[in-house]
């Protein structure tokens, strides 16, 4: 890169934003002044002869429930504008700048990531960037239309029941859900303490990659990052799939799934050479067993504002979490305890196989406001089902990328799935699928 | 559960926690309330020796 690359590279990205966003309502904020000084500062350092930084230059954004210095964390609500700015960035935000990359803002969300659809009662939805009258997916919703506009090539977003792989589905790009404790939290306003990912979106697998490479390692700020050393695994995508035992889930993962789902999964199958048909153990108490989890947590999360700003809330926001303060804790519990057996009956399909292949949605982006989907003939609501195959993979905190799969008018995703601390053989599938033609819508 | 007994629950439960809520949002919480116990209970439904170990992660 020249001296001048970032700053210029920088401009170009902000008078993108600013022409393209109304029509998006990705960002919330945009920090044109930080982002201005720190491509002035990248410029004028490698001038200066210091060698390139893995993701020199390159724009991104946060979902706004990631601390952004002199910012309040709004987590889609209105209740957080009266919060005092955060003191400090995010871990992940400090990495990624260390690492080279530039915050250009802060993006759209669904109230404090209680959401599937990406719609927001106090900011406005965000809009799909392939057809702005549907859901760009939630909650991560400001990330999917973001990254698969090209307003910037990378995003954070949360996933708690599938907040990063929903929007990566219905905008057509790329999504890691890291392990369970593999990236830190810190810094980032909390939903679901069992259950709260954080990751990153972006149009190519490389770049997913090396923003994963660039926010690995310990964090004490966070008690449930683990103590594990950063495995990078940039320099291991070019291994591809080779040696690596896949399969696609069956029973649960194709039932009331659109074609179009099924398809995609399908292709992938097809491009990996996977075959065979598995089946995880009791995925719809998994399923439930996660909703109880996260109503009641996030109601606890909540209880104060409960009390004492009820009528601020998203009203969709506020019923379920007033409903999860009033569930008997022994039946949270229960949950628990599943989420424990289960973990150990899903880990043991991994001695016969690596990855596993499942839609991330059971359809492509339905209209802005719609209400009801039609799962396999059964009329349910919208908004709680478009999870159906996210929420039994993150309940036990598998690492999952997802793969954009174009479709005759609008993308769908699918998930690839792995053990406990094997991103890298997820990257590697998503790398080749990638190298056959699965790119970013 | 009916819905006079989601009612009863809602009325000890958001006393019991001082959370005050309007008529107009009773009827979205009973729904929700309903849908949770449905999912709480076919979690309850599967077995689970007595020594189950909870699955949260906490490390002193």
């Amino acid at each position: 890169m020249t001296a001048q690359s970032s700053l210029a590279a920088i401009e170009a990205t902000l008078a993108d934003i600013e022409a393209r966003n109304p029509r998006l309502n990705a960002f919330t904020a945009v920090t044109a002044d930080r982002a201005r000084a720190r491509a002035s500062a990248l410029d004028a350092s490698r001038a200066a002869g210091r060698a390139p930084l893995p993701l020199e230059g390159m724009p991104f954004a946060v979902k706004n429930l990631v601390d952004i210095a002199g910012l309040p964390t709004l987590a889609g609500s209105r209740i957080n504008r009266t919060r005092p700015p955060a003191a400090e960035d995010a871990t992940l935000v400090t990495r990624l700048e260390a690492a080279g990359a530039i915050l250009v803002g802060a993006l759209n969300m669904g109230e404090y990531a209680y959401d599937f659809t990406g719609e927001n009662v106090h900011d406005g939805a965000s809009r799909n960037p392939h057809d702005t009258t549907r859901m760009t997916g939630g909650s991560s919703g400001g990330s999917g239309a973001a990254v698969g506009a090209a307003l910037v090539p990378l995003a954070l977003g949360s996933d708690t029941n599938g907040s990063i792989r929903v929007p990566a589905s219905f905008c057509g790009v790329f999504g890691l859900k890291p392990t369970f404790g593999r990236l830190s939290r810190a810094g980032s306003f909390p939903f679901v303490a069992s259950l709260d990912h954080l990751g990153p979106l972006t149009r190519t697998v490389d770049d997913l990659a090396r923003a994963y490479d660039a926010m690995q390692g310990p964090d004490p700020a966070d008690p449930v990052c683990v103590d594990r050393p950063a495995e990078p695994v940039t320099d291991l995508l070019a291994r591809g799939t080779e040696g690596l035992r896949i399969a696609t889930l069956g029973g649960y993962f194709r039932e009331g799934a659109t074609q179009q789902a099924l398809d995609a999964v399908a292709s992938v199958a097809s491009a990996l050479g996977a075959s065979r048909v598995m089946e995880l153990p009791e995925p719809a108490r998994a399923r439930a067993a996660a909703f109880v989890i996260t109503t009641t947590e996030g109601a606890a999360l909540h209880l104060d504002r409960l009390r004492s700003r009820a009528g601020d809330f998203d009203p969709a926001v506020r019923d379920r979490l007033i409903a999860g303060a009033l569930l008997p804790a022994a039946l949270v519990t229960r949950a628990q305890k599943f989420r424990r057996w289960y973990r150990e009956a899903v880990l043991t399909l991994f001695d016969d196989v690596d990855i596993l292949l499942a839609p991330a949605t059971p359809c492509v982006a339905p209209l802005i406001g719609e209400t009801e989907l039609d799962l396999g003939g059964e009329v349910v609501p919208l908004r709680p089902n478009i999870g159906i195959y996210t929420q039994p993979i993150s309940f036990i905190g598998l690492p999952v990328a997802a793969v954009p799969v174009r479709g005759p008018t609008l993308p769908i995703g699918v998930q690839l799935i792995a053990a406990p601390w094997r991103e890298d053989l997820v990257l590697r599938a998503a790398w080749r699928l990638q190298n056959s033609g699965f790119q970013a819508v | 559960m009916q819905d006079s007994e989601l009612d009863a629950l809602i009325d000890a439960g958001t006393a019991s926690l001082g959370i005050p809520i309007e008529p107009a949002w009773r009827q979205a919480i009973r729904a929700n309330l309903a849908v949770t116990l449905r999912f709480a209970a076919l979690v309850e439904a599967h077995p689970l020796p007595d020594e189950a170990e909870p699955a949260p992660v906490f490390r002193a």
